[in-house]
């Protein structure tokens, strides 16, 4: 019976990240939009800065950083507006599944969008401004567990401001000062294994900030929908 | 792993009941409604009228537990349903105005996801409440495509599809033609005839027999005590 009921709470999770999962798919612009503005922001650096190798390099780093985390913050503010305005978020709240693991389904499929393919193309866009040849990994390794971060941390501005007209400001306000800190630590250990050093210590903290947001994050998301579709 | 969660049995149905004791819900620091109090047995229907404004979604929205009542209580068997919000939650089926159907998912990919969600009572095939609905031939058509009415009806499925004592529906019939109304209003009518409870907000009188009515503009507060309160 104890079975039944885990596998019972599991599906409704399940079924939402499946309707994401298809929704996203058939609604593909969607996908590919962050990954262009992540595509021509890098693409423009050069253009715009300057070409030579060395510069390049050196800001390499912290432009991907940089660059991923406003890609992610463009998509955001859709997260859960269809889901606000048709209803469905109703339909969330009344279902016998808990709110928090259908928030989480609906952000896995929402990582596995946006969070995964700009991480996949990073390390073409490294090519592009002479990172180093040890930056690669330590780019792909970072910004795994700090895309799905940002789409935690985000996900929670999405839901505090689904019920504003035009909540995008008052959204990019709430999270900009959360996104920092993973920021810094995901730049600050690309640029150290490019100067040789490990990076291993950033790892684990990236990787204990997921945890951290893995645990508090969907039952403040869950919270935060509840408070919004009351408005 | 195979073991279903308990589905309500036929007796669950007839002890069924819901009082509403003195509430008053607010919107916007305005009352809407002041000491309003219903009871619903087994088997009963109650339409919920009042003009536009008058608080009937809210009243809908207080029902299903979604926003807290200002005062009063609403109790579902007996205990008020604060004390077991997700057992509650399990005996109702809820449909807003707005019809949770996306576009691009098909008419039987929507009727799944909604199954699923709310599928801890499952009972009937995706199939057949889809010829319930008339939709039977548009199953693989995208939702897009359909009508104001159609996209309502997928949404209507799931009153063939749940195993829920309560419903609560939201103007159930906008939008829906005659034939439709009519297969609706046979549906309600078998839900209640087998114990359930329906609760419906709707304009147009309904053609079913044993029709509460319930008009909540009479429970508007005074002008003087909107003015005290605010």
């Amino acid at each position: 019976m104890a079975d039944a009921r885990v596998v019972s709470i599991w599906r409704g999770s399940k079924a939402i990240f499946w309707r994401d999962m298809r929704l996203i798919w058939r609604h593909r612009s969607d996908i590919v939009n962050p990954v262009v503005f992540y595509l021509i922001g890098i693409t423009m650096l050069p253009l715009g800065i300057d070409a030579s190798r060395q510069l390049l390099a050196a800001i390499a780093p912290g432009m991907l950083w940089i660059m991923a985390m406003l890609a992610t913050l463009l998509s955001l503010d859709a997260l859960f507006r269809s889901d606000f305005e048709d209803g469905s978020l109703i339909q969330f709240q009344l279902s016998d599944q808990p709110l928090y693991l259908t928030v989480l389904g609906k952000v896995f499929a929402y990582w596995l969008s946006t969070g995964l393919p700009l991480t996949l193309i990073a390390p073409i866009l490294g090519l592009m401004l002479s990172l180093p040849a040890d930056g690669y990994w330590a780019l792909v390794f970072t910004l795994i567990p700090g895309t799905a971060v940002l789409a935690l941390v985000g996900a929670l501005g999405a839901a505090l401001t689904v019920c504003l007209r035009s909540g995008g400001l008052v959204m990019t306000l709430i999270i900009m000062p959360l996104y920092l800190p993973v920021l810094i630590i995901g730049s600050s250990a690309v640029s150290n294994a490019v100067a040789g050093f490990g990076y291993q210590r950033e790892l684990a903290l990236l990787g204990a900030g997921l945890a951290l947001a893995l645990i508090i994050m969907p039952p403040a998301i869950a919270g935060a929908l509840k408070i919004s579709s009351n408005q | 792993m195979s073991t279903v969660a308990p589905t309500m049995t036929e007796a669950n149905f007839l002890q069924a009941s819901l009082s509403i004791n003195s509430i008053s819900c607010e919107r916007d620091e305005r009352i809407l409604f002041k000491n309003l109090s219903f009871r619903c047995d087994s088997g009963s229907l109650l339409q919920i009228l009042g003009f536009n404004g008058a608080g009937k979604t809210t009243l809908l929205h207080t029902l299903c537990g979604l926003r807290p009542a200002a005062e009063g209580e609403i109790q579902w068997l007996g205990t008020s349903i604060l004390q077991n919000l997700a057992e509650y939650r399990r005996s109702l089926f809820f449909l807003g105005h707005q019809a949770p159907v996306k576009g691009h998912l098909t008419v039987r990919e929507n009727v799944e996801w909604l199954k699923a969600l709310h599928g801890s009572n499952p009972s009937g095939s995706v199939d057949d409440a889809l010829e319930q609905v008339d939709l039977g031939a548009y199953s693989d058509t995208a939702c897009y495509s359909l009508s104001a009415g159609q996209r309502r009806r997928v949404a209507l499925a799931q009153l063939y599809l749940n195993q829920c004592p309560l419903w609560v529906l939201d103007e159930p019939f906008t939008a829906i033609d005659k034939a439709g109304v009519s297969r609706l209003s046979e549906r309600i009518s078998e839900h209640s005839e087998r114990g359930g409870i329906v609760v419906l907000t709707s304009h147009q009188p309904i053609e079913l027999s044993d029709v509460n009515l319930l008009d909540i503009s009479r429970f508007q507060p005074s002008p003087e005590e909107q003015l005290y309160c605010g």
